[in-house]
């Protein structure tokens, strides 16, 4: 059995989560500290999400394609993205994207906002405030987020094949894989590597779970005597 | 310490328009829930914008909308005792207090060490803020506060939100702490109690506007607006009109009053539920003695709180309240009411 799929799956959805996980809480502090417009950026950012991914697949090849503005510019320094390994982690991202983006945000706004006033009236600086008080307080929200973009991008089919393509050993994933081996009628090949997908969703959904509910006791029961 | 404030902020349903100077004293804003005492206290601390003025503390300028000066809650140096206190959750007592702290590492400590010694948290340093009561929640806030540069305290309401017996255990240890402090803090609240017990001068705030500011004598003995009779506590309050120049009719309980001297703008009258005397109704007819019929009769923990109304009429009803004993030894459905005339309180607006 060509183990490539799983390669490619993996950093792929490594990749993407990385990107993902910066973007998403960057994102989402920002939509929260919006005045005016926070509906509409929300929308945008939540759109692939609901939307098919074929959908989404098909606007990243309409954009990023060789006739579109931006791939005439890429082209220009030699860079093409369409039926690429970035592109499988591109698609990635932008389906995985609203997952962490809407977990941290709402992460972010359970937090009590006297906390956050109270840290600024004593003259903790906003950076500080960040990294020490919104962060470790928000840490379940975010390691859920985490944990759900990452079981996104490992499943992501739609747009990775409109956008990507299958091509096997370089934007072949697992779940492309799998809608190969059915169409090439080996049922056997497709049965592994849905075991392989369904196992690793599994694992890091538990894995996520137990996090989650180990953080929260940290929290409330933590023992006298242990630093923060 | 001395603070001056003028701002003007458009809220939902009206302005806030607030203008006072303090210094070196505890200074209370008394006003209803959502009366803008609250916003104000933001807008000192620099967590909301005022639309226009400015905020002057120890000849720092803050705000000032006409230079285009608002410094960030960071630089105010302005401590601010939330309600529900906001300590840090994800950090023990001490690294509330260390986070804040300014200086090199043996400075932190220092600072960190005298302001546990000074609230008496040491047993508690190394507990999370969930594992601490109420009062002891309360202190590590103000150590946290003490812990970094603040020139000026702000109090938001900060017995509101507990049981009363938390309530005066917190407010004793307040005290202590602000007279440890020196005394200087702007204190929001809208509990006559709590402001008369903690603060030297009172402002009223009513929908947004800064009515008055009396000292606290002058307050609760002559307040001159109705939004601060009634803050005080003043029970009974009636529409008024001048007769001439000793008497007042008291319009919506239909009663003429003497009262001394009628001050030259009266638009109401008020009268403290146990000012008013009992009378057997021998000396009736006399001055400011009236037949009152009792139409309710309720049982307070200490004292008896009986409606009346003056015989004979529809007008609107009046508190009288009386210890136990005395409304037993009384216990009659018609009684006779003295007004005493110093006691009556004229209101311009």
């Amino acid at each position: 059995m060509d183990l490539m799929p799983l390669l490619i799956t993996l950093e792929t959805a490594a990749a993407a989560t990385v990107a993902t996980f910066f973007a998403g809480i960057g994102l989402a502090l920002a939509v929260v500290r919006m005045r005016r417009f926070q509906g509409i950026a929300d929308a945008i950012i939540t759109l692939p999400m609901v939307l098919p991914p074929t959908v989404v697949g098909f606007f990243l090849l309409l954009a990023f394609g060789k006739r579109s503005a931006i791939g005439k510019l890429l082209l220009q320094f030699d860079i093409t993205l369409v039926f690429t390994w970035k592109a499988t982690v591109m698609a990635a991202i932008i389906v995985s994207l609203p997952l962490m983006y809407r977990t941290a945000r709402g992460a972010f706004e359970q937090m009590d906002a006297n906390i956050l006033a109270a840290a600024r009236t004593l003259g903790v600086s906003e950076w500080r405030i960040f990294w020490h008080v919104l962060v470790p307080n928000a840490k379940a929200g975010i390691l859920a987020g985490l944990v759900l973009s990452f079981t996104r991008a490992v499943g992501e089919f739609g747009a990775t094949i409109m956008f990507a393509g299958n091509i096997p050993g370089v934007t072949q994933t697992m779940s492309t894989a799998i809608y190969a081996a059915v169409q090439a009628n080996d049922y056997d090949l497709a049965f592994r590597w849905a075991m392989a997908v369904v196992g690793f969703s599994l694992f890091f959904v538990v894995l996520m779970n137990w996090a989650i509910a180990y953080s929260g006791r940290h929290r409330t029961a933590e023992k006298a005597g242990e630093g923060a | 310490m001395k603070l001056e404030v003028r701002i003007r902020k458009r809220l939902r349903n009206f302005t806030l328009d607030a203008s006072f100077e303090t210094q070196d004293e505890v200074f209370a804003l008394l006003g209803a829930s959502g009366c803008g005492k609250s916003m104000t206290l933001k807008c000192i601390a620099g967590l909301a914008q005022p639309d226009a003025g400015r905020i002057v503390l120890n000849g720092r300028v803050l705000y000032d909308s006409a230079r285009g000066i608002d410094l960030s809650p960071q630089k105010r140096r302005i401590g601010y005792l939330f309600q529900n206190f906001a300590l840090f959750p994800n950090m023990t007592i001490a690294d509330n207090i260390r986070f804040v702290a300014r200086g090199t590492k043996e400075e932190k400590e220092r600072i960190v060490h005298e302001n546990l010694v000074r609230f008496s948290l040491l047993e508690q340093e190394h507990a999370y803020p969930a594992e601490l009561s109420g009062g002891q929640q309360q202190r590590a806030a103000l150590a946290r506060i003490l812990a970094t540069d603040a020139e000026l305290l702000l109090l938001d309401e900060p017995f509101s939100a507990l049981d009363s017996y938390l309530k005066w255990q917190l407010e004793l240890e307040l005290m202590e702490v602000l007279a440890d402090y020196g005394g200087a803090a702007l204190f929001v609240s809208h509990d006559r109690g709590e402001v008369y017990r903690l603060a030297s001068r009172i402002a009223i705030i009513n929908r947004g506007q800064m009515e008055s500011v009396h000292t606290r004598r002058e307050l609760f003995h002559n307040p001159t607006t109705l939004t601060a009779t009634l803050l005080t506590g003043c029970k009974n309050v009636s529409h008024a009109e001048r007769i001439d120049a000793s008497h007042v009719r008291a319009k919506d309980w239909q009663i003429d009053l003497c009262v001394g001297e009628v001050q030259e703008k009266i638009h109401y009258v008020g009268l403290r539920a146990h000012f008013l005397e009992y009378r057997t109704g021998a000396e009736h007819p006399a001055e400011n003695i009236f037949c009152m019929d009792v139409v309710r009769i309720i049982e307070d923990t200490f004292s008896y709180l009986i409606m009346v109304r003056r015989a004979g009429t529809d007008g609107a009803l009046i508190r009288w309240e009386l210890p136990k004993e005395t409304w037993h030894a009384i216990a009659a459905d018609a009684i006779c009411l003295y007004f005493p005339p110093g006691e009556i309180m004229q209101l311009e607006r």
